[in-house]
């Protein structure tokens, strides 16, 4: 009855809530008698809490309450867990830390929670909390990583500020390959700290019942049943059954989302002493001081080589800056996902990665877009450009020669690509980047006075972290499946219940899709819920590109027993045998006749079963699948960048970006396309703007974004992208994924672009105009190019 | 410490009335309401947002007597007696999208939606003046305002499409 | 925010005589600045005269010889007025590029100025053109205007009405924005009188200033070859995570010589 939708370029269904105004998110639910909280935060990154006077603020107009880390401990809230655990290479676990919600003795990083006011207004909360008196004794700051471990300790159980060196790989085979390689190429590289910065704020709005004893929590969260777990389970000890989570409408989370931070322990906490509901909504401030910040690796990378440019061997040394507490993930980033992805597009034989991982006077680190697969792609991808212009051999030939060719293929890092076609995507982005005609697009630019660059990336990323005993015997503590559930109305409807999130994904269209399109009902027949705990049955989130490829075939399982149980009610309605039920479209068969029924009728019968085989069959249609994907997706794809540089004040733009990728079958080209326009945002974001800083005290430095800059309209080129299909061998819809491809290639291809332009070996991240220009002032001393 | 003033009751409240998409309001607010505060805690018009606090990221866009501000970025007794646009006031009233809305939505201008109606606001106003604009117009227009999931690009093209279809008209 | 007290006085007299009785009270103009920092509890004034509705401290006048607007008329106004791109084409330019279309339909010229931001557009202008500062007491000259960090020649209370900017022969400004804030990491206004030659600068130091050996140069041939080659000196300017004196001093020069190359344009 219907064209395929799958593939389809289908409108959005959420997009009218969101152009008038009727978006939820948040901040906008507004509770009966609502309360408003404000956090008293640190000004010192290390400090000992000798006294917290509450007294005044406890006494000023509209104060509800005051509560600091004694109460929470009191009260026997704990602290906020780990959701990963990583074994270091002496057989040791990480040391764990507490991670109180309200500091307790001590803080560790500027904007950590000392204290909370709740009042009647917003305003009287931010009044009142000027009036808490903190007796701070400031201790030294430790900030750079590099030097974490001879500075004096943050947490007694790390004396060295260390959680964890950890290794991956075989490291006697890579030192003899290096030992006999007729060519190494070395970087240092700084993998910069970035600063989420979803346009919406975390907020928080927490409600208790006394009438149920039941708590309801609206809040900015990418996954509110890993949410509800850790915070019933670890923090405040409470049933599930009590506790709802709601994360309505979400403005964008890009991993800052995931976690379970303090401020929504204690808004929940809060709700109950005062039995009023209590919401707490980040100032952009707050988000910069203590949303989960990325990134943040120094890395010393080695590739060995023969003659002949095929790679023998890659030695990889990182610092990663967990920050001053273990945010929810932050452990499994700078390691499983991030050294096992150091194969890249090559055959690279054996590959050695060693992370010491540290604790410092600054904000958690954790996911952010990419998470780990960004670090480890600048690190390949730089160091394959920089190999290639140290042998002359042009950066597309040194791909190709190492490119892997046959799947599955078992890299050194732990990972089994199931398939791929690198060549198809470099092929196809050389032809639409016009690569051709660079040369005379740099001769053109010189007269104008501009540098001209060109620099590619061919990245691989791994998606929807998998399966789930395999990632528990690496230290994970949650399973990484997903759920959903399909639930068929009387009148052939379908509500659809997925354990994945959208905060901007378009889930309620590109879901539905694979449901009508599976069903063969059209898209206004199918509605998709997510977002809330006590609907939906249980979800693990969105993260790490996993909604369609784990969220999405948790779904397809459910829609097979659908389809199956609807078999088994046409087979009685047709009076014909199960077996010669064929469903098509809408319709249920009976092969080789005309006979059949509809979807609709099939559900109507089930719902009111006058004609129904009661005797074997229960009545209803509804039904729940969980999917534990068999291994990762891995979507590839290959970027060119071209950059142009004014040589007179060193400002970079991008010129022309151009992305062509593999994300298997594609569900809804546009909101793939939006996707990777995204991530390639926040990847040329990362290369030429953004750039956190702490000073030497541990203060923010870029603590707003009249310092911190995020891209803006006028930064960033019209992007041309197209797509190669191979799909994914192991997931019913043949997906890969595509949420943080554009964050995780684009790094690299703009700052090879950028050393392309400047013809140096390496430029930092953020190659900011002035960054730039101090290379350009070099070059015209060394009177190059 | 903060010396903190709090004057008196009387002092700090004060009468603010304006009409919002077209209906006379009005209350007792705090004189240090902003007027974003008031349209969406007053008025329950949460289709403004706040993304920033340091007047960047545009997502308080409304119009004042036909012209996009900011609406974190003034009090309400500013917009005393003016006449005041928010995003739900801005589709026909039996719901049909305006033509710039429509752009958005036919050319994926928005995924997350929270800077959105910022930008469709900026939009409306940046439109009326030009007809027929340029992507270089329209980036330049857009620098009021931050949207962190697009990458601007279809951001870009609605407005392209949603100014032409508005042919200069409101 | 803190608590204040709003005032909406009706006429200029009210708004100086509510001023002289709280004397930690501000003037409100646009609010793009101040409204901001009193957000963040930076600023604390205990009232606020909002000067919105005097339609006195408004408006453009042009004659052959200045462009005179007042205190309170909106950047979007004078970047849009073709009388003013009409008499002096740089002026309703620089007016252009203040922070974005939102802030340039409030924020006002009086505003800037009593604000002197260190990074403000405005102040280039008023000093690169040797504009007159006419308050409610006074006429100042733009070079005793500017004094410093946030610094102005205004006494307590008194009010900025408007300015008049001598029209010249060409004039250019070129901005070099920081890319966070938008703002001027280093502007520089040009301006050819014919005898003489005006440069100001913003963003590079501590408050707005000119540049005596570009202004040298610039009034013996007002060419961009007249400023390409000359070292500014680092000493004194601003260093910030965005950029370092010499970073700075660098741009004044770059900038200096891309405004002469648009003046003559």
């Amino acid at each position: 009855m219907n064209a395929p939708l799958i593939g389809a370029r289908v409108l959005r269904k959420e997009d009218y809530r969101f152009l008038t105004g009727a978006g939820q998110y948040t901040d906008d639910v507004a509770l009966p008698n609502q309360s408003y909280a404000a956090f008293v935060r640190s000004p010192h990154a290390h400090a000992l809490l000798r006294k917290v006077n509450i007294e005044n603020a406890r006494k000023a107009k509209g104060v509800i309450a005051v509560y600091t880390g004694a109460d929470l401990a009191n009260a026997k809230v704990g602290g906020l867990p780990c959701g990963w655990l990583i074994t270091d290479v002496k057989g040791q676990p990480m040391k764990e830390p507490p991670y109180p919600s309200l500091a307790q003795g001590k803080v560790r990083h500027v904007g950590e929670r000392v204290a909370v006011v709740i009042a009647e207004t917003l305003e009287q909360a931010r009044d009142a909390a000027e009036l808490v008196e903190v007796d701070y004794e400031a201790l030294p700051a430790v900030v750079n990583p590099v030097k974490a471990s001879t500075s004096k300790p943050i947490h007694d159980i790390a004396p060295n500020n260390i959680c964890y060196v950890w290794a991956l790989g075989d490291k006697p085979a890579v030192d003899a390959a290096f030992a006999k390689a007729a060519h190494v190429t070395k970087l240092d590289l700084i993998n910069n700290r970035l600063v989420p910065n979803a346009i919406e704020p975390r907020s928080a709005n927490a409600t208790y019942s006394r009438a149920d004893d039941a708590y309801t929590l609206y809040v900015a969260s990418q996954n509110p049943h890993v949410e509800r777990l850790l915070m019933t389970a670890f923090v405040l000890g409470l049933p599930e059954s009590k506790v709802r989570v709601v994360a309505p409408d979400v403005g964008g989370g890009f991993g800052s989302k995931i976690y379970l931070y303090p401020e929504d322990v204690v808004v929940t906490w809060a709700a109950r002493q005062l039995a009023r509901p209590v919401k707490w909504t980040a100032e952009r401030t707050e988000s910069f001081l203590s949303d989960a910040h990325g990134r943040d690796h120094v890395t010393t990378a080695e590739l060995a080589l023969d003659k002949d440019g095929k790679f023998l061997a890659m030695r990889v040394r990182t610092t990663a800056n967990l920050g001053a507490y273990l945010s929810t993930f932050a452990s499994c980033i700078p390691t499983i996902l991030y050294a096992t992805l150091l194969a890249g597009q090559y055959t690279t034989p054996v590959i050695h990665c060693e992370v010491t991982a540290v604790f410092t006077n600054t904000a958690p680190v954790d996911a952010y877009r990419g998470a780990g697969r960004p670090e480890a792609t600048y690190v390949v991808e730089r160091l394959v450009e920089t190999a290639a212009r140290e042998m002359k051999i042009d950066p597309v030939e040194i791909r190709r020669r190492n490119f892997i060719r046959s799947f599955p293929y078992q890299t050194p890092v732990a990972l089994c690509y199931d398939t791929g076609n690198y060549e198809a995507t470099l092929d196809a982005v050389m032809k639409m980047a016009d690569v051709s005609g660079f040369a005379s697009r740099k001769q053109q630019s010189l007269k104008n006075g501009k540098l001209r660059g060109l620099g590619y990336a061919c990245y691989i990323e791994a998606c929807g972290i998998a399966p789930s005993n395999v990632a528990g015997s690496l230290g994970a503590r949650a399973g990484l499946y997903e759920a959903g559930e399909v639930r068929v109305h009387p009148t052939g409807t379908v509500t659809v219940f997925t354990g994945s999130h959208s905060h901007g994904q378009g889930h309620e269209t590109s879901f539905a899709q694979v449901v009508a399109d599976r069903l063969g009902l059209a898209m206004e027949q199918v509605e998709i819920v997510h977002g809330d705990t006590s609907k939906v049955l249980f979800g693990m989130g969105t993260y790490g590109s996993r909604s369609i490829a784990v969220g999405g075939t948790a779904i397809v399982k459910a829609l097979d027993k659908i389809v199956a149980k609807g078999r088994k009610i046409a087979a009685h309605l047709l009076e014909a045998a199960e077996s010669d039920i064929e469903y098509d479209r809408g319709t249920f068969k009976v092969a080789g006749t005309d006979r059949k029924k509809t979807f609709g009728e099939v559900a109507c019968a089930a719902y009111v079963p006058h004609n129904y085989p009661l005797d074997k069959l229960e009545p209803g249609l509804n039904e729940n699948a969980f999917y534990d994907p068999a291994n990762f997706t891995f979507p590839a794809g290959s970027y060119v960048c071209e950059v142009e540089i004014d040589r007179d004040t060193g400002t970079t733009q991008v010129v022309a970006f151009t992305a062509v990728d593999d994300f298997g079958k594609i569900i809804n080209p546009m909101i793939v396309e939006g996707q990777v326009h995204g991530g390639l945002a926040q990847g040329i974001g990362q290369s030429l703007t953004e750039g956190c800083r702490y000073d030497e005290t541990g203060q923010l430095v870029t603590g707003s974004f009249m310092d911190y800059s995020i891209p803006r309209a006028g930064d960033v080129p019209m992007f041309k992208l197209d797509t190669r299909e191979t799909p994914c061998t192991h997931n019913p819809l043949g997906v890969k994924g595509c949420g943080e491809a554009g964050a995780i290639g684009a790094p690299a291809a703009v700052m090879n672009a950028i050393t392309d332009a400047l013809g140096v070996k390496d430029v930092p991240m953020p190659a900011t105009a002035q960054t730039v220009w101090k290379y350009l002032r070099q070059e015209k001393s060394d009177a190059r190019v | 410490m903060l010396s903190l003033f709090f004057p008196e009751e009387e002092r700090m409240t004060v009468k603010v009335s304006m009409k919002v998409n077209g209906k006379p309001v009005s209350a007792e607010v705090e004189a240090r309401t902003l007027l974003v505060t008031f349209i969406r805690e007053n008025l329950r018009l949460t289709g403004t947002h706040v993304g920033c606090d340091t007047a960047q990221c545009g997502a308080c866009t409304v119009h004042m007597n036909g012209r996009a501000i900011k609406s974190c970025s003034i009090v309400a007794m500013q917009a005393e007696s003016a006449d005041i646009l928010t995003i739900e006031g801005v589709a026909k009233p039996d719901g049909t999208l305006h033509p710039m809305q429509a752009a958005f939505k036919e050319h994926h201008g928005l995924q997350c939606g929270f800077c959105t109606p910022g930008i469709v606001m900026n939009a409306l106003d940046f439109a009326r003046s030009h007809p027929a604009p340029s992507e270089h117009e329209v980036r330049e227009s857009l620098e009021g305002n931050l949207c962190r999931c697009t990458g601007y690009h279809n951001i870009v093209k609605s407005i392209m499409a949603g100014a032409r279809a508005m042919g200069g008209k409101p | 925010m803190h608590a204040f007290e709003y005032h909406r006085p009706a006429s200029t007299q009210d708004a100086l005589s509510l001023a002289s009785k709280k004397s930690e009270g501000r003037y409100l103009a646009g609010g793009q600045s101040l409204v901001q920092a009193m957000k963040l509890r930076l600023s604390s004034p205990t009232d606020l005269i909002d000067l919105g509705s005097l339609k006195e401290l408004s408006g453009i006048k042009v004659s052959a010889a200045a462009v005179e607007i007042g205190a309170m008329t909106r950047h979007a106004e004078v970047a849009g007025s073709t009388e003013v791109k009409k008499a002096i084409p740089a002026l309703a330019a620089l007016v252009g590029m203040i922070g974005d279309r939102q802030v340039r339909h409030m924020g006002t010229l009086g505003g800037s100025l009593a604000n002197n931001d260190p990074a403000a557009d405005y102040p280039a202008a008023v000093l690169g053109l040797g504009a007159t500062v006419t308050t409610n007491k006074r006429k100042i000259e733009a070079d005793k205007y500017f004094k410093g960090l946030y610094e102005t020649a205004l006494e307590p209370g008194e009010l900025i009405t408007s300015v008049s900017f001598p029209v010249p022969k060409r004039a250019a400004y070129m901005k070099f924005r920081n890319p966070a804030s938008r703002f001027a990491l280093v502007g520089v206004f040009v301006a050819d009188f014919g005898d003489k030659a005006r440069v100001g600068v913003t963003g590079a130091g501590p408050s707005v200033f000119r540049q005596a050996e570009m202004e040298k140069a610039l009034s013996a041939k007002f060419s961009p070859e007249a400023v390409a080659n000359i070292k500014v000196k680092p000493d004194g300017l601003n260093n910030d995570l965005h950029a370092s004196p010499e970073y700075r001093a660098h741009l004044i020069t770059v900038m200096a010589r891309r405004a002469v190359e648009a003046a003559i344009k």
